[in-house]
């Protein structure tokens, strides 16, 4: 049996990220690391269940394995119900046809079937790349209050930012009356957030029109979002003004990371009102050695500290060796910075080891770019990695080989 | 070979009444984010035992609190899984007191526990054994030795200074144990001390409290093992892991403080594949502000540190305020100290509140402790 529920959430983790170069070259975006002990997926499930909503759909194509053994059975989102619960949805065959996930529209399309189980009322259209604590149950609030077919969450950005947003314009009373998609002028600063409540029918209604229409590339921002709005369907606008980011390139995970710290963090995590849940491993708790240095950072558990961290944020399971200095950086888990090796500015991926004396990255002035070093690459004992560089396995073999010819 | 897990979760509360005071000795809080019972559950769980029994007696709702349905340990089982087993009266009490106070009579009290059983072997442990050892190794030599039971020793030099309940084994060079006593405080020097933790056959386990009941025994060093030591092939298993049992909240603090020391934590909790589970909290991480000084410190997640800490345990969600100075101490659970607070040798209890300015501080041999929700 199944029990109608009011709301589903679809959460569309499918996407590859490719802007985040290595950090997802095995990972699908969604189960990227954050925060020190959370993944980017944690927030918008955190958000779920905060807001109320128990049944969520995660979409998922790029490589899942990642992001399903993290998601598991929902049980750190208190998401392991009888009744709904976390249900992950790859692409399927079917008896007629078997497809990808054409585009975000498509995605739902294919899972109209899950949708239906649950008879609700309203599908809130979420995706799994931002950052950012909010109430969906508001939103549905007004979404209901508005008697909308679709509502969209909007935040202001700064004019020159528009161009990298959907934006919208509204009347007095928030009612979406023009949508444009990346602009390269308007008045408007209102930009999607790309979280959408959709009124159950009319969402199928335009699902169906949009798989039929051969020239759609069955995307929500791109195809769906402007069809409704031709049609005259009711729309408005939900402003938000909370913290949120999206975090689709390496500067912006990094700025999002840096937003964790300071003594009034933009976001903080350690507001017991909203919390942002995530699953955890038995990891002993973290050890600052006698003569380390940590300063304006997050630590967490498994972490062996015995040299300096200034404004940084570690994941767990790192080591720091006496004498080395980690600056404006951000650590993923299961990382040793051997000795003596200096990084600054940047982001190491998972289980990178950086040889004692090494250098990855440099001071952060103006000038200088962010450095990445790609997940379980050894940096060479030594070794200077630029700033601004993406280093991958090939550039860390030809450090290794020069190395040895030296 | 299956083995059942068995622990008793009170039998030495008195030894630290301050921190038993409203638990049991199995949930007294340790190492920053862990309870007493968690290294012997994980050290059950890591070895394959799936089923554990957790004796009660009294006190034990923070303990069913702590261990919920289990699933943290992946003891959350359709068949099997960790069971409180709560006291409760039964033919075996002892009309004056239905309460056990022995073990022995704890054994007594759950008798139907393990005659319903299906393991054939019994792994039986104290809650307050700190050490992560592999217990299957100890299981394998036990059956290939054909012993009917087999007790775990460590080699510990032994003072006469020392005022702890601890059981001496002796033993012949082929591992026999040959004498068992409670240690009395009559000699100095190199002994086997019992840790607490036996391998048995379950049906042996089952005769040898039956038996016990019928002649009104109620000791079981002196009673069941003692007695017996001839009749039955008991034998000795060395172990030179790290291991700590507390007696008392001075050897609390001591062994506590022996989780700074990098070589006790790489041997509790950096053994591969045998990690130690603990209940999850998903507490943020710790955030180190820019004035936060910290030094040689073992610190769990949710911490918002803002002074000095130097030498110090402290458990997920304690706040040190600006100024404030945190030396030798352990800060349990959402402990907040205000600004300008000094503590040395202090151990506070989980909620405590120190406001600004306070200055406390106890000593190495004799730390003072602050109650649970205390405010200062």
């Amino acid at each position: 049996m199944i029990r109608k529920k009011e709301c589903v959430a679809m959460l569309l983790a499918g996407g590859q990220g490719s802007r985040l170069y290595l950090l997802t070259e095995r990972t699908a975006k969604p189960a990227v690391s954050f925060g020190g002990k959370y993944r980017i997926i944690d927030f918008p499930l955190s958000n779920c269940i905060n807001s109320g909503i128990d049944t969520v759909g995660v979409l998922t194509q790029y490589q899942p394995l990642a992001l399903n053994e993290y998601i598991g059975n929902g049980q750190p989102w208190d998401l392991d119900r009888v009744l709904g619960g976390i249900m992950v949805l790859p692409p399927y065959q079917g008896s007629k046809r078997a497809d990808w996930y054409k585009g975000t529209a498509n995605a739902i399309y294919q899972n109209m079937n899950f949708i239906e189980r649950y008879d609700p009322e309203y599908v809130v259209v979420l995706s799994g790349d931002h950052i950012y604590k909010m109430d969906y149950s508001e939103m549905v609030r007004r979404h209901k209050e508005t008697q909308a077919d679709c509502t969209i969450a909007v935040f202001h950005v700064t004019p020159e930012e528009t161009s990298r947003f959907g934006i919208m314009s509204t009347d007095k009373e928030g009612r979406i009356v023009k949508f444009e998609e990346k602009p390269k002028q308007t008045d408007s600063t209102q930009a999607s957030m790309g979280v959408y409540v959709f009124s159950k029918e009319k969402l199928f209604q335009y699902l169906e029109e949009d798989e039929h229409d051969p020239e759609s590339e069955n995307d929500f921002g791109r195809n769906i979002i402007p069809k409704m709005l031709a049609a005259g369907e009711r729309m408005f606008a939900f402003p938000f003004s909370g913290y949120w980011k999206d975090v689709g390139t390496i500067q912006s995970l990094w700025e999002a990371n840096m937003d964790l710290l300071g003594d009034r963090p933009a976001l903080d995590l350690r507001d017991e009102s909203w919390r942002i849940f995530s699953r955890n491993y038995a990891e002993p708790p973290h050890f600052i050695g006698a003569n380390a240095v940590v300063g304006n950072s997050l630590v967490t558990e498994g972490c062996e500290i015995y040299g300096s961290v200034i404004n940084s944020v570690i994941s767990g399971d790192v080591v720091v060796e006496k004498g080395a200095v980690v600056k404006d950086s951000v650590i993923l888990d299961g990382v040793r910075i051997c000795e003596g090796a200096q990084v600054h500015y940047s982001i190491l991926d998972a289980d990178t080891t950086v040889g004692r004396g090494a250098s990855v990255g440099c001071e952060r002035k103006n000038a200088s770019g962010l450095t990445l070093v790609g997940g379980g690459l050894a940096v060479p004992e030594g070794a200077v990695i630029p700033d601004g560089v993406r280093a991958d396995g090939a550039l860390i073999a030809s450090l290794a080989h020069t190395r040895e010819a030296v | 070979m299956s083995a059942v897990g068995i622990i008793f979760s009170n039998l030495h509360d008195k030894n630290i009444a301050e921190l038993t005071r409203q638990r049991t000795m199995a949930s007294v809080p340790f190492g920053c984010r862990y309870r007493l019972i968690d290294f012997t559950l994980s050290n059950m769980v890591n070895s394959g035992i799936t089923h554990v029994g957790v004796i009660t007696h009294y006190n034990y709702q923070s303990l069913m609190d702590h261990i919920g349905s289990g699933k943290d340990w992946d003891l959350a089982r359709r068949s099997g899984g960790v069971q409180i087993l709560p006291p409760y009266i039964t033919a075996f009490s002892n009309s004056a007191n239905f309460l056990y106070n022995t073990r022995l009579e704890a054994l007594k009290s759950i008798n139907s526990f393990i005659t319903n059983c299906k393991e054939d072997y019994v792994v039986l442990s104290d809650c307050d054994v700190i050490c992560n050892i592999d217990l299957s190794a100890i299981l394998e030599t036990h059956v290939r030795s054909g012993a009917d039971a087999t007790f775990i020793v460590k080699r510990s030099y032994l003072t006469k200074e020392l005022k702890a309940p601890t059981v001496v084994m002796e033993s012949d060079e082929n591992g026999r144990l040959t004498g068992v006593e409670e240690y009395s405080g009559n000699k100095s020097g190199y002994a086997d001390v019992s840790l607490n933790i036996w391998v048995t056959q379950r049906r042996f386990l089952e005769d040898s409290v039956l038996d016990a009941a019928a002649h009104g025994y109620d000791d079981f060093t002196n009673d069941v093992i003692k007695r017996n030591l001839y009749a039955y092939n008991f034998r000795v298993y060395p172990c030179s892991d790290y291991f700590a049992s507390v007696h008392s909240l001075t050897d609390y603090y001591m062994c506590s403080m022996d989780l700074l020391d990098a070589n006790v934590r790489r041997q509790l909790f950096d053994v591969k594949s045998r990690p130690i589970y603990t209940k999850i909290r998903n507490s943020p991480p710790t955030v180190y502000s820019r004035e936060g000084i910290v030094k040689n410190s073992l610190v769990a997640d949710g911490c918002l540190i803002e002074g000095t800490v130097e030498n110090s345990i402290l458990f997920r969600g304690v706040k040190v305020g600006k100024g404030t100075h945190i030396r030798n101490s352990i800060l349990m659970q959402d402990t907040l100290t205000g600004e300008n607070v000094y503590l040395n040798c202090v151990i506070t209890d989980k909620d405590v509140v120190l406001r600004d300015g306070r200055v406390l501080s106890g000593h190495e041999t004799m730390p003072f402790y602050i109650r649970k929700g205390s405010i200062v």
